[in-house]
């Protein structure tokens, strides 16, 4: 039964017992995890043969044609031909028996390879040309999507694709810190892609901000006392709400602008460290139970887990030192956080935006972020299905360097004298 | 040796004698206790600065465990707070004008210090219709016109009502020029030091000077007089206006903290049945 995603879901029947989360298949080899570490970035990344240049489906040891060990995973456009497809109408994995009818189609890729994909409702019956695209299920694994090769499809549109994404249309967001930029530009975001109600956390309610204050315009919005650095505040919001929470944003975010000499003592670190880490891991205690036990509570159940971290979580920034320190290790946290949620397919979305326009980055040289572009990449990661967003020019660079060498990028960062 | 043992029964006779008569005030209402001192709790407001600056950590608590798998008969908590959070105690080296008094932290304050009488000046309908309230030396003039001459060694405690607004927001009273809360002016504070000699100065605020006096002359008067001079603060006080204007004694002994400027604590006034009218 196809569900109308563009009406408000039903109410639930309390009578009934809500249904435990099942997830698909979710084994998968060493080589097979690098087609989940691209879709985990939103991209679709095939091995190559350094050798005989010819790409590999489904990932391999060794080259399928050459026997070369010399295989690389490199970015697909993921463009082919749909040339037969089977509805799955019944099936012994739980996930599937649950969600059947599902379209699988075999793609055959101008690459030259044959994939297996689930295939989109707006596809049309093979043959036809289509754009295959990497996803992440519900168990955290990358899978292979079958879209219309030409505009953009979009994967909450189809009743089963929607069961890849976290999308916020009707679905109960929590914003655990409103008094940041990107926490007031999420909640706008939200509010515009038809999120149905929006908790936004105010802490110190005796700090007035304007910008803050002009969210209540938003009819959606409704403001709770949330402080992460206080684990009472946390545990009585995660008692009237989370049982209701379907997304928490953790914009929570405390940044101070010291190098290691530029500042005595241990004050604003410890602040940085309250907010950022156990901030973090207070909000996991209280609110992860309740979310994964409403994991499948319907079509608007708990999905998702967003944390707003830090380009410098990856290799320490020396200007920002304590604050990069405490991103890693709300970086560290998070991977453990979604060891704890995988198992009910909740995803955890970690964010790494670079320098954000706002007070505390005055001093970086742009290109700075618009906090608008920030919550732009939190939306299109909620309706798509990447869980490690690096939104920006800058972040898109260091992840880059990163990924090629960790070790260049620390020397490179570490080069210049600390200015601040 | 018959002399030590008389010396002895007598300390032990005057203990009981004591106990017996403070027992007995109370019962008879001859004397009541009031507690002066706000809860301890995360949501109580701290004081606020620019946040570049460094912060007083607010009012934190972790369970260790209660009554459960962390320690299965028992309940407690760790606490973390900053030395001038809640109700608290300023001591003199909390200000740089009293770096270098003798005895100026809490540790080596004097313990005769602990018991003093207090002067409670009733501001309370000025401070209703005026955040910016400022006490000046004719006010306390007018005081004492009424109530006789403020004792050296006494407190000084200006009831505002403050205590009173239980939002945190109305009792930070911030808005985007800073603080709005009531206090006393320069003139007032340098009189209570020089020529009343006090031991020190109580509000019902955050902070025994007025929410604006960042911009006064010399800036936080009441922090510079009286730490400078090796006296005492006492803020985020309440009840005080259960106290008479006079004849109350304040029981105020700050945590002994190495070097500490200050600290949280509970201050309470011992209060004759026939004190000062307010």
């Amino acid at each position: 039964m196809a569900l109308d995603i563009a009406s408000k879901p039903r109410r639930k029947n309390p009578v009934l017992r809500t249904p435990l989360p099942t997830l698909p298949p979710g084994k998968r080899s060493r080589a097979a995890l690098g087609l989940t570490a691209a879709a985990a970035r939103g991209r679709l990344e095939l091995q190559v043969c350094q050798e005989c240049g010819a790409t590999q489906y489904p990932p391999r040891e060794v080259c399928g044609t050459c026997l070369s060990h010399r295989l690389v995973w490199r970015a697909q456009d993921g463009r082919g031909a749909l040339t037969t497809e089977t509805v799955l109408r019944t099936a012994q994995e739980l996930f599937f028996r649950e969600r059947t009818p599902w379209r699988v189609g075999t793609v055959r890729l101008d690459a030259g390879v044959s994939v297996i994909a689930y295939v989109h409702e707006r596809v049309g019956a093979p043959p036809c040309r289509v754009r295959v695209a990497a996803a992440l299920d519900r168990a955290g694994q990358g899978v292979l999507v079958a879209l219309p090769e030409h505009g953009t499809a979009d994967l909450s549109e189809d009743a089963k694709m929607r069961e890849l994404t976290s999308d916020p249309r009707s679905r109960k967001v929590l914003i655990t810190d409103g008094k940041t930029a990107p926490g007031q530009a999420i909640a706008r975001a939200l509010a515009a892609c038809g999120a149905e109600l929006i908790w936004i956390g105010e802490s110190e309610p005796w700090k007035k901000f304007s910008s803050f204050e002009a969210l209540r315009e938003l009819p959606q919005a409704k403001f709770v006392p949330l402080d992460v650095t206080d684990g009472r505040s946390v545990r009585e919001l995660a008692g009237e709400i989370g049982a209701k929470v379907d997304i928490l944003i953790n914009t929570a975010d405390c940044h101070r602008t010291f190098s290691i000499a530029a500042r005595r003592g241990v004050e604003p670190a410890q602040l940085e460290m309250e907010v950022n880490y156990f901030g973090l891991l207070r909000l996991a205690q209280e609110f992860t139970p309740i979310m994964k036990a409403r994991a499948a509570d319907g079509p608007a159940s708990a999905v998702a887990w967003v944390n707003l971290l830090s380009i410098f979580a990856l290799s320490n920034y020396p200007p920002h030192g304590t604050y990069s320190a405490s991103k890693a290790a709300a970086l560290s946290l998070s991977q453990a956080l979604r060891a704890e949620l995988q198992p009910a397919g909740v995803r955890v979305i970690n964010v790494f935006p670079g320098p954000i326009d706002d007070e505390w980055d005055q001093l970086v040289l742009p290109p700075k972020l618009a906090p608008a572009a920030v919550a732009a990449a939190v939306v299109e990661a909620l309706r798509g299905s990447a869980e490690d967003v690096y939104p920006g020019d800058v972040a898109q660079d260091w992840l880059a360097r990163y990924l090629e060498s960790p070790k260049t990028l620390e020397r490179e960062l570490t080069a210049h004298e600390p200015s601040q | 040796m018959t002399k030590k043992i008389k010396k002895k029964a007598g300390a032990k006779r005057a203990t009981s004698n004591l106990h017996t008569l403070l027992r007995g005030l109370l019962a008879s209402g001859g004397v009541r206790l009031v507690d002066l001192t706000q809860t301890l709790s995360p949501a109580f407001p701290p004081i606020v600065l620019p946040p570049e600056m460094g912060q007083c950590r607010p009012f934190r608590m972790e369970e260790i465990s209660r009554y459960d798998e962390r320690g299965p008969g028992w309940y407690w908590n760790n606490l973390s707070f900053g030395e001038h959070t809640g109700t608290h105690f300023d001591a003199p080296i909390h200000w740089i004008s009293g770096r270098d008094r003798p005895d100026n932290s809490v540790d080596t304050l004097p313990s005769k210090h602990f018991i003093a009488p207090a002067c409670v000046i009733d501001c309370s309908a000025e401070a209703k219709v005026d955040a910016d309230f400022l006490l000046t030396v004719r006010h306390v003039t007018a005081f004492e016109k009424r109530h006789g001459r403020i004792a050296a060694g006494a407190w000084v405690l200006m009831r505002t009502d403050w205590s009173k607004r239980t939002d945190p927001v109305a009792y930070q009273n911030l808005d985007d020029t800073g603080q709005h809360t009531p206090g006393p002016d320069p003139d007032c504070v340098r009189f209570l030091v020089q020529e009343r000699d006090v031991l020190g100065f109580g509000t019902e605020t955050i902070g025994t000077d007025a929410g604006q006096a960042a911009h006064f002359a010399p800036p936080y008067p009441c922090h510079y007089y009286m730490h400078g001079a090796g006296k005492y603060g006492l803020q985020c006080l309440c009840n005080l206006d259960r106290l008479p204007a006079t004849g109350a004694l304040i029981v105020a002994a700050p945590l002994k903290i190495l070097d500490g400027s200050g600290s949280p604590l509970r201050v309470f006034a011992i209060v004759p049945a026939r004190a000062g009218k307010r």
